[in-house]
């Protein structure tokens, strides 16, 4: 499905395939990337832009979160960014405009909701805005691939990636089919649980992420409850990059700079990171 | 396929189908955590309801424990004062005292059946909280009940009873505090166990295989309705009327007469305090094709997608989204479904209460409101409605509401 697009599109690469590129380079560069989940105005509306540039001068692509009235993947802190979003009238439509406004961030994003607003948007009209608005992908936990059908095909035309999870207690025949639907990356949830939730344990989770990077011919990022350098450090052998959500979400609430908080964790498995021994491959 | 065609495979039981689909309606809208939990649920129901000796077992304890059959009671006084010849089948009678103990019972052993260590289950009205938290004790399994904590207040002697029967009641402060945050809950809750917790869900909602599982384990209302009323009058009857939040009891009474063209099946939903936004529960009259809670079916939300808020009088009935079962049957034109507001359902109760002797819940009290409609169109009628519960429950709202007792 994703391969005759960009061809048809001419030579700018399709949305998807530069998610892909932006998540293999820095492997490149010696450490594992970093993706990073940010719920769409939050902490205020006004200002949105200025956060997202912010964030995405650092990350290596951006998952905005599109907030929902029942986000039912998520812990506390996201209940609690999404609710606060709703609160000050965030919807859809405005994310789009907003991204759009944004013009070409640093770092491809990816509109990472529940599956009623996207229904309720429209697929097709979706599709087109958002791809038109930038958006290099969606994530939808709510989503699986049995049902993902529809929204695979309003997506397809426009090249934009449609990004699978696979988690601990995903059986192996399961992966191998998640891993090959997979477009940009693969995401792979390193805990039985919610977003935000208990902090993986890094040598319980290390052969289920070889098992998923075997699996999968895109980039595995891992995620859900990844908060410290040190779990990067710990996460870095055995996936191309990790995702970083709620605990953003908690800088931000606190009212921190999210900037040192993300270099931080991108650095931290890196060059740039004191020589630890763990090596990155 | 036409809605006519799907309501042949419906009543020949090929409905569901693989994929939990009634036509266009249901599936499995899950966190990927779930989807392996949710696959081994369905083989192990199948392989149970195909099995004689755990139909057997469920059967006896239906009868020893539950107390089925429920009766078929004749009620002479709303009969009188409708114009119409009505009977209440008596699922207040049952252990716990609703409907809700058919389904728990039968998802408890199976849950044993399929070695979970642990039970977990939403409520709205408390009633579903009561039936799992007995039918666990039953079987000898922990259960931790998820309850908007709204609910805990307006339905506080059911959460003294969950406790009793050794249920943990955690109260749900997220989201809208009722039933559709206590699902939000328990789903979560289940995200961190999928492999050793059951979740028991409590309608004949959420994800493939729930709306059929439910469906079937409350088919028993009127596979016994239909056996009684043709006993006692040698007839079908022209209606069976229920009231409809997700929809269990609903479906339960509505399958005993499915096969049988001429019987009019009527859903009641809550018509709350008006029809506009946030005022009713009223999902298949108001409602828009939407996906929460795992299943793709009518859902009350704005024109964003955001669920709606809603008011019932009765905790049972408020909720945004409905069985994917009812949103067909609609379709199909095989149920129609009508709305009965919060003063309609009081007068109803207080009428059944001085008439018959019998105190119904406020979510039955809506079915009331139904059959009292459907006599006034249709004079003389024999009607079956569906009393899903008692209403000791409700006592501290009635009382809160200043609704005095029958003169």
């Amino acid at each position: 499905m994703s391969g005759a697009v960009s061809g048809a599109r001419g030579p700018a690469p399709a949305p998807q395939d530069r998610l892909e590129a932006a998540l293999r380079a820095p492997a490149a560069a010696g450490r594992p990337a970093l993706v990073a989940f940010l719920t769409a105005g939050y902490p205020l509306r006004a200002g949105f832009r200025e956060t997202l540039a912010q964030v995405a001068a650092i990350a290596d692509a951006v998952e905005v979160g599109v907030p929902f009235s029942d986000p039912m993947a998520d812990g506390l802190t996201i209940q609690r960014a999404s609710a606060a979003a709703l609160a000050q009238g965030v919807t859809l439509a405005w994310i789009l405009e907003e991204l759009a406004r944004a013009g070409r961030l640093a770092a491809p994003p990816v509109l990472m909701g529940y599956l009623n607003p996207f229904l309720a948007y429209g697929l097709e009209r979706l599709a087109a805005d958002a791809a038109a608005a930038g958006v290099a992908g969606f994530v939808v936990p709510d989503l699986p691939l049995d049902e993902a059908e529809p929204f695979e095909r309003a997506l397809a035309p426009h090249g934009l990636a449609l990004v699978q999870l696979v988690t601990p207690v995903t059986p192996p025949a399961r992966l191998a089919r998640l891993a090959a639907a997979s477009r940009g990356f693969l995401y792979a949830v390193t805990v039985t649980g919610v977003t935000g939730g208990a902090e993986p344990d890094p040598l319980a989770i290390a052969d289920y992420l070889d098992r998923v990077r075997r699996a999968s011919p895109r980039p595995v990022m891992a995620g859900f409850g990844v908060r410290t350098p040190g779990q990067v450090r710990a996460l870095a052998p055995h996936a191309d990059g990790v995702v970083v959500g709620s605990a953003l979400i908690e800088a931000l609430e606190r009212g921190d700079d999210p900037g040192p908080f993300l270099a931080g964790l991108r650095d931290a498995a890196g060059p740039r990171a004191a020589a630890d021994g763990e090596g990155n491959r | 396929m036409t809605p006519t065609e799907l309501l042949d495979d419906l009543v020949a039981g090929r409905l569901p189908d693989a994929r939990g689909r009634f036509g266009p309606w249901g599936g499995r809208f899950v966190p990927e955590t779930l989807v392996p939990a949710l696959e081994r649920l369905e083989a192990g129901a199948r392989a149970a309801l195909a099995d004689p000796a755990f139909r057997a077992a469920l059967d006896d304890e239906l009868a020893g424990w539950a107390g089925r059959p429920t009766p078929l009671t004749h009620a002479p006084g709303l009969s009188a004062a409708w114009g119409a010849e009505v009977w209440l089948k008596r699922e207040d009678l049952a252990h716990t005292g609703a409907h809700k103990v058919n389904n728990a019972l039968g998802q408890a052993l199976l849950a044993r059946r399929l070695g979970a260590r642990q039970v977990i289950a939403e409520t709205g009205a408390g009633q579903h909280g009561v039936a799992s938290a007995a039918a666990s004790a039953r079987v000898g399994l922990p259960c931790r009940v998820y309850m908007g904590a709204v609910d805990v207040e307006r339905q506080a002697p059911n959460v003294e009873r969950m406790r009793r029967l050794g249920a943990e009641v955690v109260s749900v402060d997220s989201g809208d505090r009722t039933l559709r945050a206590a699902i939000d809950a328990a789903l979560r809750a289940w995200v961190l166990d999928p492999e050793g917790t059951h979740y028991l869900l409590g309608s004949a909602v959420g994800p493939h295989p729930y709306p059929w599982l439910v469906r079937e384990l409350q088919a028993v209302i009127g596979r016994e309705a239909r056996a009684q009323i043709l006993v006692r009058r040698g007839r079908l009857p022209d209606a069976a009327i229920a009231c409809v939040g997700g929809g269990s009891n609903a479906i339960g009474l509505f399958h005993g007469f499915l096969a049988d063209g001429a019987v009019a099946l009527i859903g009641v939903e809550a018509g709350g305090r008006g029809s506009g936004p946030g005022e009713h529960g009223a999902t298949l009259a108001h409602g828009r094709a939407g996906v929460l809670h795992g299943s793709h079916s009518l859902l009350l939300q704005d024109a964003h997608g955001q669920v709606g808020e809603t008011h019932s009088i009765s905790a049972g009935l408020d909720y945004p989204g409905v069985g994917p079962e009812h949103a067909f049957l609609r379709d199909a034109g095989r149920a129609r479904y009508v709305t009965a507001d919060d003063g309609e359902a009081l007068a109803a109760l207080a009428l059944c209460a001085a008439r018959e002797g019998i105190l119904p819940a406020l979510e039955t009290a809506h079915a009331l409101v139904g059959a009292q409609r459907y006599a006034a169109a249709h004079p003389g009628a024999l009607i079956v409605v569906g009393l899903s519960g008692r209403g000791d429950k409700d006592l501290p709202a009635l009382a809160a509401l200043g609704v005095g007792g029958a003169r």
